[in-house]
């Protein structure tokens, strides 16, 4: 099945850019990025703070069922535009990465669809690579398994 | 999988990585690929041994002189890292889609 999320990482450079058409009206989408308990939802991951505004500040944090945090990441917000623009910085604590920067543009494409353009500039392009590396995978699963039971818990 | 962990390994290295893009453009034997480098040739070599048993690289004898060039079909498989990344974002935002259209604005 082709996936409706794109990824364009050029070769060499230290960016990405992931698109991805949703079939959710423009508020929608972005209100999903905007209340912290449908943020934890969908990200798979506790959120222990989101302050959607400018000077704002995210945390997030992962438990495996024993409890063990499995992940725990940070960042600063910079721009927070209602239904339009997120500016943000994103950092993977307990990791060698460094923060990374993060450009998120929310557009509707018509009453039903939207879009969502996500650029991210990592380090190096190195790190960048090292990143997309990552054994994504089985956290991910873990995380989208439970995300299932939410969503099926919600119909 | 224990043979793609290793082709990461191979072009996570910057020098193994110029090496690629140097062959990439044309066949070139390791004496003429460490021209292009300030290491020792012998460091050369050890990067074109690693890449070779990645099969990033193939050989081919050519009278006494052995060519190196990039495999194709193997570059592709790497390219196609970004796979399970684009994987766990298309995840994470179907699971988004299906909240939000079932969202209930609070009370």
């Amino acid at each position: 099945m082709e996936l409706k999320t794109k990824i364009n990482a050029e070769d060499g450079q230290q960016d990405l850019v992931i698109t991805r058409e949703f079939d959710l009206p423009l508020a929608l989408l972005f209100k999903a990025y905007d209340e912290p308990e449908i943020v934890a939802q969908w990200m798979g991951t506790k959120v222990l703070k989101l302050e959607s505004k400018k000077y704002g500040g995210y945390q997030f944090e992962t438990t495996d069922p024993k409890g063990n945090i499995v992940f725990k990441a940070n960042g600063v917000i910079h721009e927070f535009i209602q239904n339009q623009r997120i500016t943000r910085t994103f950092e993977m604590e307990n990791s060698p990465f460094a923060a990374q920067l993060e450009f998120l543009e929310f557009e509707s494409v018509s009453e039903e669809k939207s879009k969502l353009t996500m650029h991210i500039i990592y380090k190096s392009a190195e790190l960048r690579d090292q990143m997309l590396k990552l054994p994504f995978a089985q956290g991910i699963n873990m995380a989208h398994n439970r995300l299932q039971e939410i969503v099926n818990q919600l119909k | 999988m224990e043979i793609r962990r290793d082709v990461f390994q191979a072009i996570a290295d910057p020098t193994r990585r110029a090496i690629l893009s140097l062959v990439a453009i044309q066949a070139m034997t390791p004496g003429v690929i460490a021209e292009n480098f300030d290491s020792s040739r012998q460091t050369i070599s050890k990067h074109i041994q690693i890449l070779t048993e990645c099969e990033l690289l193939t050989q081919e004898q050519n009278g006494r002189e052995i060519y190196y060039q990039t495999n194709a079909k193997k570059m592709k498989e790497v390219a196609d890292f970004i796979e399970p990344f684009r994987k766990m974002w298309d995840d994470r935002f179907n699971t988004l889609e299906t909240i939000m259209k079932n969202y209930q604005p609070k009370k």
